[in-house]
């Protein structure tokens, strides 16, 4: 059981920061602090994708020693006579000597970080705009605006069709 | 409005070559250790950016225009989505280096050739579309006095 | 997991913790925006400690760089402070994301342990990759192989929409000419001051 707990804390402790971000992102009105929520609730997303890549004692997944050597490796591998027995069997069952962590995850979340920035760009300057049109920030402000806007409307329509 | 931070700028004078020079050896190191053209386009960006903040807008719009960094963004583009072309061009597939150049079968001149073109764009596109960014919201900026903090 | 490691984990489990709490209870936007930056800076460290070296600095250089420096510049153009949030208006979020987390929580029982190298995730095309990577590309950083050779083609969508983004924050407030505007109209009153 505690074996259980221990492997999964850290999951469980990627989801409590990811819905600390999701309740910025509901619980405030300004726009500013919901972006800011919402790249917390991103991250969060990050490290819960790297955490799954992880391999226990792996390496960073750069290749170094004997697997950088390329594909003649395994040549000199076999023809080393100081290696031991573990080696050999590792290397004929996976092809690498080392250890190395998933790169997939990597490539995926490196690519988003890059892409997460550029939308929140696209979301800040959206917030500038609406400060510029509307004068605030505080989104509970901006729909009693528009919501002001509207009745004035329909009330000038109401008055345009009864005259 | 920067007249009184001597330290400053001195010392940013001074760091933006240095980060320029060490964003392009992330650029071009990273087929051997962590990096690549996502972030050596940001840290090639941050150089100006820095420029930016300590000399004002004003100052690092002459030297570095808005239109020179979009067009830029766009170069990458057509940069990385031309590398396909060529291989197709060369009878490949899009976007499949071992076509890019002729080599005997299991060499690695394509690949690398291909790796550091494709990088390349990146490094324009994210360099130049995060300096337009920059200089969409730093440009509207009225000028910022040190009472407003 | 050995216990440097695991030590290390829970202190910067625990940081994250303190600055995302703090980010709630803040209503300074200033405090609010550099706070974000020291939770993208500590995460970061923490894709050191998971290997991800590629990811920690990108994570550093783009979220903690440039991302503080464009909410900045946001902020400046709009305003300094949150308004006062009134209390009752938590409540309601606080039991959706308890709700929502409980049953995320519930999701990883399934999940496979933290650094089985025989999971689902693990076992198939990205151990793929490790093996063939030298053979196909002779490229030693196995990332970037995967990113710029194996995976061309979303690195190429990725670009498309940082490209993108960056058209649109132009079409949204221009290339920053009114610096340059203001700059020729202070020189114009300059001239005429003399």
């Amino acid at each position: 059981m505690v074996q259980f707990i221990l492997e999964r804390a850290n999951y469980w402790a990627i989801i409590g920061l990811m819905m600390v971000g999701l309740y910025i992102t509901f619980q405030s009105a300004n726009m500013i602090k919901r972006l800011v929520g919402l790249s917390i609730f991103q991250t969060s997303v990050f490290l819960f994708y790297i955490t799954l890549g992880k391999v226990a004692g792996g390496s960073a997944p750069i290749l170094f020693g004997r697997d950088a050597k390329g594909h003649g490796a395994k040549v000199d591998h076999s023809a080393d006579p100081g290696t031991h027995g573990t080696e050999v069997a590792h290397a004929e069952t996976h092809g690498l000597i080392e250890i190395y962590s998933n790169p997939l995850p990597h490539v995926l979340i490196l690519t988003a970080i890059v892409v997460g920035v550029a939308t929140l760009a696209v979301g800040l300057a959206l917030v500038v705009r609406i400060r510029e049109s509307y004068g605030s920030i505080e989104s509970d402000e901006v729909r009693r605006m528009d919501i002001g806007v509207a009745d004035a409307q329909d009330a000038d329509a109401l008055v345009e069709a009864t005259s | 409005m920067t007249s009184h931070h001597v330290i400053l700028r001195v010392v940013s004078k001074l760091l933006m070559p240095v980060i320029v020079v060490y964003a392009f050896y992330v650029q071009f190191h990273g087929d051997y250790g962590p990096g690549g053209g996502f972030q050596a386009g940001v840290i090639l960006a941050v150089s100006v950016i820095l420029f930016a903040l300590v000399f004002g807008v004003p100052e690092a719009l002459r030297a570095v225009p808005a239109r020179f960094a979009a067009s830029l963004a766009a170069i990458g583009l057509l940069l990385y989505a031309g590398v396909g072309i060529w291989a197709m061009l060369n009878g490949g597939n899009y976007l499949d280096y071992d076509f890019l150049v002729e080599e005997a079968p299991g060499g690695h001149a394509g690949q690398h050739l291909g790796i550091l073109l494709i990088e390349l764009g990146v490094l324009f596109t994210v360099s130049g579309s995060m300096l337009t960014i920059f200089y969409a919201f730093a440009g509207r900026v009225a000028e910022i006095r040190d009472e407003d903090w | 997991m050995d216990l440097g490691t695991s030590l290390i984990n829970v202190a910067l489990l625990a940081m994250l913790f303190v600055v995302a709490v703090a980010i709630i209870r803040m209503r300074s936007l200033f405090a609010i925006v550099m706070l974000a930056g020291a939770y993208s800076l500590l995460s970061a460290t923490w894709f050191v400690v998971l290997d991800a070296v590629d990811v920690a600095f990108t994570e550093a250089a783009v979220g903690a760089g440039i991302s503080t420096a464009l909410m900045l510049g946001a902020m400046l153009l709009t305003s300094r402070t949150a308004k006062s949030e009134r209390a009752i208006l938590g409540v309601v979020p606080f039991l959706v994301c308890v709700l929502t987390g409980a049953v995320l929580i519930y999701a990883t029982i399934d999940l496979p342990a933290l650094g089985d190298a025989a999971s689902a995730a693990n076992s198939h095309v990205g151990a793929q990759y490790l093996e063939r990577v030298q053979a196909d590309t002779g490229v030693p950083n196995v990332v970037t192989a995967v990113l710029a050779s194996y995976r061309g083609f979303d690195t190429l969508g990725e670009t498309c929409v940082i490209f993108a983004a960056g058209v649109a924050v132009v079409l949204l407030l221009g290339f920053g000419e009114r610096s340059l505007s203001a700059r020729s109209d202070k020189g114009r009153s300059r001239k005429e001051s003399k």
